[in-house]
């Protein structure tokens, strides 16, 4: 299918499939084996300026939106879901200081994060705050000349590997969700601390961990936007950030997909490759036309949020929720069709299952997006826009 | 530092064919590459920009399509590039070639270091960088695998020898090769891919460069090639029957006659 993708968003497509194929395919296996940071892996990508794609370009970035955010994500997690994901996770770590932060913010920040020297995360989620971000606990309490944060954020994607961490905490107690406010922290400020490293059943390569706020002061200058904005911020990010998920949802469903024909095109079973067994066939076409229609839907949503308008939770959301369950049934079917082979670790695709399951976990569950895809549905009667 | 990078266009593929009438290789349908061991050259040259500041000038000697080289040197960290192109310079042996890099750096001027990658892939001869610096009267290192220092107008580089290394001090300006063991090339960068894309790569002729028009090319060329041939190869399988011990001798009695053992 072609998509209409410009030359540099082609070029980025590329040389992103390229630094995956050369640098990431060597070492994913062992990274997930070892459970290790591919720290080596952001250098490369730092180096062919992927850092800069999300950044605007008077910050020192390429000035890409979603749409080339995405196309990254995707070439990356084809290969290794876990280098795509700590990868993206810097990207979400700035989209709210871009969107709401200052001039001198985004001067301070932003250079780095686009050369990759400084990897940025998200914080939101806490023990008590899933799916509910609005319980989160976290405080922020105003003091002469800033914050002081108290609290735990957990799974924490890039948490300990990140410099830069957009921390949303409560700077109003009493206003629940509508106290809360984005303030960035950085990594080596007193008082801010990393609890254990959580052990996965996929994306195990990437870093989620525990961030620990213990009376950590910090300035006023790096509260971002007004305070109190903090939970309407964070719901905006997601809605330009899941397009993003479904990027890594789709690259993993190619990678299986490609994996599968590869092993299926060589084993020979009842005297021929399995690919020429109907069944397999059946299934390899199924899988297919589900990794196609997802990319037209992701690619499409990321035009939308591209485009500016105003509402694009919908959209978004549809892209990785059908992205995702695609991906964990895509790569299901891939280790079913490699058979014992598939089941192994020295084949990719049983590695591409497991990463595959937390795209339908986290940056919103698939269950409470289809509720809030289903509360657009209704606002509009179902009618198509 | 000013550094000189000497690239070359080579196909692509170790399976090249030879024209039986021309005794030429076939390059048709065949793609071409920047020779694996240069891209290790433009890549020191660039990591010691990086150190040093200055400028990295990429340059080859070839036909109109070896610019697409040069724009990938530049995708890859040079400054500059230079493509010397020029009917009179077609059918250059390695002397011709030499001379006719070794014009261009001088017109280049101001050139601290030059660079080259040990040898091609297709001419595999590494006699390049060594008649250039002969030309240019310039301190020659070969096959370097790491530059250890440079300071002073000197420069401190380790050379791979049959035995080991060898640790050569040389003042500069210099010529070296370079192994592969020297660095890592880098991929493409996004903004690199950018500038190539509107870079100006001007294109220096025989005249512009000033030289002997009886020195470059075909006439300036010291061999001739009259013939290339792959050799014949016969593989003569032959198997020996009886008992164990009756095969050994007879193998023991093949190689010993055959002059083998």
């Amino acid at each position: 299918m072609d998509y209409f993708l410009s030359e540099q968003q082609k070029t980025i497509k590329d040389l992103a499939r390229q630094i995956a194929e050369e640098k990431a395919l060597p070492v994913r296996a062992e990274l997930d084996e070892r459970e290790e940071f591919p720290r080596d892996l952001m250098r490369e990508l730092a180096g062919a300026d992927m850092f800069r794609v999300f950044v605007p370009e008077e910050y020192e970035g390429l000035g890409g939106g979603c749409l080339e955010l995405s196309l990254v994500i995707e070439e990356l997690s084809r290969v290794c879901s876990s280098v795509a994901i700590s990868y993206a996770a810097s990207a979400l770590g700035c989209f709210t200081l871009m969107d709401y932060g200052s001039d001198a913010q985004k001067r301070k920040f932003l250079p780095d994060i686009a050369a990759g020297t400084r990897l940025a995360a998200f914080a939101l989620t806490e023990p008590g705050a899933g799916s509910d971000a609005s319980a989160i606990r976290t405080t922020a309490t105003k003091v002469d000349g800033g914050y002081v944060l108290n609290g735990t954020k957990q799974f924490i994607t890039n948490g300990g590997e990140a410099e830069i961490y957009t921390v949303i905490c409560l700077t109003d107690k009493a206003k629940g969700p509508r106290g809360a406010s984005a303030i960035l922290v950085e990594k080596d400020t007193p008082g801010f601390t990393f609890g254990k490293k959580e052990r996965k059943l996929g994306i195990r390569a990437s870093a989620t961990r525990e961030l620990v706020f213990r009376d950590c002061f910090v300035p006023e200058e790096n509260l971002i936007g007004r305070p109190g904005a903090g939970f309407i911020q964070a719901m905006r990010l997601f809605d330009r950030s899941r397009p993003g998920i479904g990027a890594q949802a789709l690259g993993l469903a190619q990678g299986a997909l490609e994996a599968a024909v590869d092993y299926t095109r060589q084993r020979v079973q009842f005297g021929q490759p399995l690919i020429s067994l109907p069944v397999v066939q059946d299934i390899l076409g199924d899988m297919a036309t589900q990794i196609e229609a997802a990319r037209a839907l992701i690619y499409a949503a990321a035009r939308m949020v591209d485009s500016g308008v105003k509402n694009v939770t919908e959209v978004s959301a549809m892209a990785k929720v059908f992205a995702s369950d695609m991906a964990m049934k895509v790569t299901t079917e891939a280790v079913q069709i490699c058979g014992g082979a598939g089941y192994m670790r020295d084949y990719p695709v049983e590695k591409m299952m497991r990463d595959a399951k937390i795209t339908q976990i986290y940056e919103g569950s698939n269950q409470v997006l289809r509720n809030a895809i289903a509360i657009e549905v209704r606002k509009r009667k179902g009618r198509t826009q | 530092m000013n550094i000189a990078i000497c690239l070359k266009q080579v196909p692509g593929t170790t399976a090249v064919k030879i024209d039986p009438q021309t005794n030429t290789l076939v390059r048709q349908g065949i793609e071409s590459v920047m020779n694996p061991f240069d891209a290790y050259a433009l890549e020191e040259g660039v990591r010691l920009r990086e150190k040093q500041g200055g400028r990295v000038t990429a340059i080859t000697m070839g036909p109109p399509q070896a610019e697409a080289m040069l724009r990938q040197a530049i995708s890859l960290g040079a400054d500059d590039a230079i493509l010397l192109s020029d009917r009179a310079f077609a059918g250059a042996d390695t002397l011709a070639t030499a001379y006719t890099l070794a014009a261009a750096i001088r017109k280049l001027g101001q050139c601290d270091l030059v660079i080259c990658g040990r040898q091609t892939i297709d001419g595999d001869t590494g006699q390049v960088g060594p008649e250039m610096a002969e030309m240019l009267d310039l301190p020659f290192v070969s096959y370097v695998s790491r530059i250890e220092e440079i300071a002073g107008g000197h420069m401190r580089a380790q050379r791979m020898i049959e035995e080991g290394h060898e640790s050569v001090e040389m003042p500069l300006p210099a010529v070296i090769t370079v192994t592969k063991e020297i660095n890592t090339p880098r991929l493409p960068s996004l903004r690199g891919i950018a500038r190539s894309k509107s870079a100006q790569v001007p294109v220096w002729t025989a005249q512009e460069l000033g030289v002997d028009t009886g020195k470059v090319g075909l006439a300036g060329s010291a061999t001739r090639v009259v013939k290339i041939f792959f050799p014949q190869r016969e593989r003569k399988g032959e198997v020996l029957q009886g008992e164990a011990e009756a095969q050994v001798e007879c193998l023991l009695g093949k190689l010993k006659s055959g002059g083998l053992i």
